[in-house]
């Protein structure tokens, strides 16, 4: 078997299923400073009670996340470890400043506000939510720094065979890394926002302490509705706009464009084909990809064509994740867009059928953010670093395809395990729904 | 002269010491929770690390970080010569840190019982682990340059020699003191007294194992002393180690667990920098030619990337352990169990 074929399976499954854990912190995190603020300034037991009910089930989310996480800082070591060694000198000090600047951070407070609700004041339970959403943030950017320069390097010179940091601020604000951070943190307040409400929706339909959920219910549909809209426009749209000049073939394979022209059309809908290599079922807008790519509707934009057969990314995966993660973003505005009309008008509370997509609608950004994620690292191949190095020269010479397929294998059975264990808690958890609001906090 | 890799030598030893003290007791509750039958003797256990063992876990991560960033040849020949071992490792972190959670919302005492296990066990395995790791390094590692790329290849049943099995029990016992010591800070009544107890087990067997591997890396690694008894870091590390072992069972006699917690991080400490001093300026030696082994020069990012990890390392790191001492202090004292506990 292909080690390196097997070794991309194995990364790819590890951080695939990471990823689905840490946007659900950083949504839910910023989402609980903004609720427990208002609990404690507006001294409402109202959103205490949704700070305890969702701030436990960030600590669930949260030891998952850490669990799957651990992986990850020593991965590229042990399969990567070609990989490792040229970039070690640019890529191994985002990492280290994520330990330092991040996961202390969020852990450390963590445990205080998890632990500390009776133990410190108010401000200081509200400084450790605070800083856990901090710290979750400052570690999703300096993670995407450290993937922002394998799409776009910069600040380097290439020197006795491995990639030397020549200036540090310009390897960090590489051209990609703020506009990835931007798309990629507010998909994860999405993620957040879509799980508060599916959850609080729930809650409603089953009559649980309707006072808080429904008032969480508001809230997370409210702040739902303006995190999906931003995220199209600009966050989506300057993503996409950055990604035409820096990475063109990943660009015309995300948007199925075979053949350069000018007046370049946008695929809404089309059935990529590899071989021979066209669209079909196509439903287009002539001239809208130029425009959306350079401000003018008679802008030139390159096709897969113009580059070597070789050096081009696979078409029909970065075409169809990216396609699916855009109208998952349209989906995300028009629901929580209904919905907020409906929670104006008061009717959403009888409306079950509302009710119910909500909840079933959880997992939807979390897979928008894989499809996102599969569009970009799929589209960054055949490079592991765009334009410098192989990700067939990346792996680890010493191990084999025999090691590797093991750890395959049992991380496969841990992280179902782990899923499954998971999702059974949470369901408990959510079943079991929020504390009433206690007698104290009431009063006061 | 000290230069930068020198400084990032020592950098990556603080790292691992502050892992070693911090997690060090951490890995200690979870080898005793094994041994706990009462439920709520258990949940102290597991309540008494509960708010800190993931930042302490930190210090891990970090360094592994550190070393990626600092010595990305010894980050990519080490773990990718150590895979088996490394997965090993990994999968007993996992279990651990999901093992409170959901130890925590299991209602069947057979759930409860089975995430003790995994705690216990994901404990137990990374202390070992810890010690076989070093151990190993201390040997040499067949360090050799093949298409002249540097590799280390070396098979699991090859980590686990005799000579680094014995470091990795002796780092077993020395963590379970040190947790022991710890627990005997938290708990009180029966709890201590049967703590104290484990401390004046866990320390005979301490010192026997320590002597004895001591003894044993004289014919395993003799290189590793030259040099040693002409210096004066030498001594007077190995002073405070001898007196911070002796002062353990003193200062768990008069109850003062403070002083004896004290005592113990000393000696994780010194002991870690006793080995860090031994090796120096060797990161891994290679086994088959020490010509070949990896150092802090030849494994090393260059100035520039060293200097850089140094301005982060300067600003973040007084911010982490002002913090760490914040928590520590809310969190001081006997566990006490509410509602919200694991």
């Amino acid at each position: 078997m292909d080690p390196v074929l097997l070794a991309r399976f194995q990364f790819a499954m590890t951080v695939g299923f990471h990823f689905l854990f840490p946007p659900l912190t950083i949504g839910l995190s910023w989402m609980l400073v903004i609720i427990e603020m208002l609990g404690w300034k507006k001294k409402s037991g109202i959103y205490v009670a949704i700070g305890k009910f969702f701030g436990k089930i960030l600590g669930l989310i949260f030891a998952v996340g850490v669990a799957t996480g651990v992986v990850m800082e020593f991965q590229f070591g042990t399969n990567w470890a070609e990989y490792s060694k040229f970039v070690g000198d640019i890529f191994g000090a985002p990492l280290a400043a994520e330990g330092v600047f991040a996961f202390f951070l969020e852990s450390t407070f963590l445990g205080l506000y998890l632990f500390g609700r009776e133990k410190v004041s108010k401000n200081v339970h509200w400084f450790s939510i605070f800083m856990v959403a901090v710290g979750a943030t400052i570690s999703a950017f300096w993670i995407i720094v450290a993937n922002s320069w394998q799409q776009t390097p910069a600040g380097y010179i290439i020197l006795q065979g491995r990639a030397e940091l020549t200036d540090f601020w310009t390897a960090v604000f590489n051209p990609s890394t703020m506009v990835r951070f931007l798309h990629t943190t507010d998909a994860a307040l999405i993620s957040g926002a879509f799980f508060m409400a599916g959850v609080s929706a729930y809650l409603v339909l089953k009559g649980k302490e309707l006072e808080i959920s429904k008032k969480a219910l508001t809230f997370a549909v409210i702040f739902g509705l303006v995190v999906s809209m931003l995220e199209v426009f600009p966050f989506g749209h300057e993503h996409g706009r950055v990604l035409a000049q820096t990475q063109p073939e990943k660009f015309a394979a995300i948007m199925g464009l075979y053949s350069s022209q000018n007046e370049a059309p946008l695929a809404l809908f089309a059935v990529p084909f590899d071989h021979p290599p066209e669209l079909k079922a196509h439903i287009k807008i002539p001239g809208l990809l130029s425009w959306l790519a350079f401000g003018d509707i008679h802008a030139r934009v390159q096709g897969l064509n113009e580059f070597p057969k070789e050096e081009v990314p696979p078409l029909f995966l970065t075409f169809v994740s990216y396609h699916n993660m855009v109208i998952l973003g349209m989906y995300f505005i028009l629901i929580t867009a209904f919905a907020s009309y409906k929670i104006f008008k008061k009717t959403i509370w009888e409306s079950k059928k509302l009710l119910k997509t909500l909840l079933w609608s959880i997992p939807l950004p979390l897979i928008a953010c894989q499809l996102g994620w599969i569009a970009a690292e799929v589209g960054r191949q055949p490079w592991i670093v765009y334009h410098l190095m192989k990700t067939k020269d990346a792996v680890s010479i010493t191990v084999g395809w025999g090691e590797i397929l093991f750890s395959i294998i049992l991380f496969g059975v841990i992280y179902i395990l782990l899923g499954w264990v998971f999702i059974k808690l949470l369901v408990k958890k959510v079943k079991h729904g929020p504390e009433p609001i206690s007698a104290k906090e009431a009063l006061s | 002269m000290i230069d930068l890799n020198i400084i990032w030598f020592l950098l990556f030893g603080v790292l691992i010491i502050g892992y070693a003290i911090l997690d060090g007791f951490d890995l200690g509750v979870g080898v005793i929770q094994l041994f706990t039958k009462d439920e709520n003797e258990k949940r102290i256990n597991i309540n008494s690390i509960g708010p800190v063992w993931d930042g302490n876990e930190v210090w891990l991560l970090t360094g592994g970080g550190a070393l990626f960033a600092a010595f990305p040849i010894v980050y990519a020949t080490v773990f990718s010569g150590f895979y088996l071992a490394f997965m090993l490792l990994l999968t007993a972190l996992i279990f651990r840190a999901v093992s409170f959670e959901f130890r925590k919302y299991s209602e069947k005492p057979g759930e409860k019982k089975r995430w003790d296990l995994a705690f216990g066990l994901g404990s137990l395995v990374p202390a070992l682990l810890f010690g076989v790791a070093l151990g190993n390094i201390l040997r040499g590692l067949p360090v050799e340059l093949k298409d002249e790329k540097v590799v280390s290849s070396i098979s699991f049943l090859g980590l686990l020699n005799p000579y680094a099995l014995l470091v990795g029990v002796l780092s077993l016992v020395l963590f379970t003191m040190h947790g022991a010591i710890y627990l005997s800070m938290k708990s009180t009544g029966r709890q201590r007294d049967r703590m104290i107890s484990w401390i004046n087990n866990t320390w005979i067997a301490y010192v026997v194992l320590y002597s004895i591997a001591t003894f044993a890396t004289f014919f395993v690694a003799p290189y590793l002393f030259k040099n040693m008894l002409g210096s004066l870091v030498f001594w007077f590390m190995f002073i405070l180690l001898f007196v911070a072992i002796l002062f353990i069972p003193v200062a768990a006699r008069m109850k003062k667990f403070g002083l004896a917690f004290i005592s113990s991080s000393v000696m994780i400490a010194m002991m870690i920098g006793l080995a860090a001093l031994s090796l120096f300026p060797r990161l891994v030696p290679s086994s088959i030619n020490l010509e070949n082994s990896l150092t802090i020069y030849n494994a090393s990012s260059t100035p520039k990337t060293l200097t850089t990890m140094l301005i982060i390392a300067l600003i973040g790191m007084p911010i982490v352990i002002g913090y760490t001492i914040f928590i520590y202090r809310i969190f001081r004292g006997n566990v006490l169990i509410t509602k919200d506990s694991y």
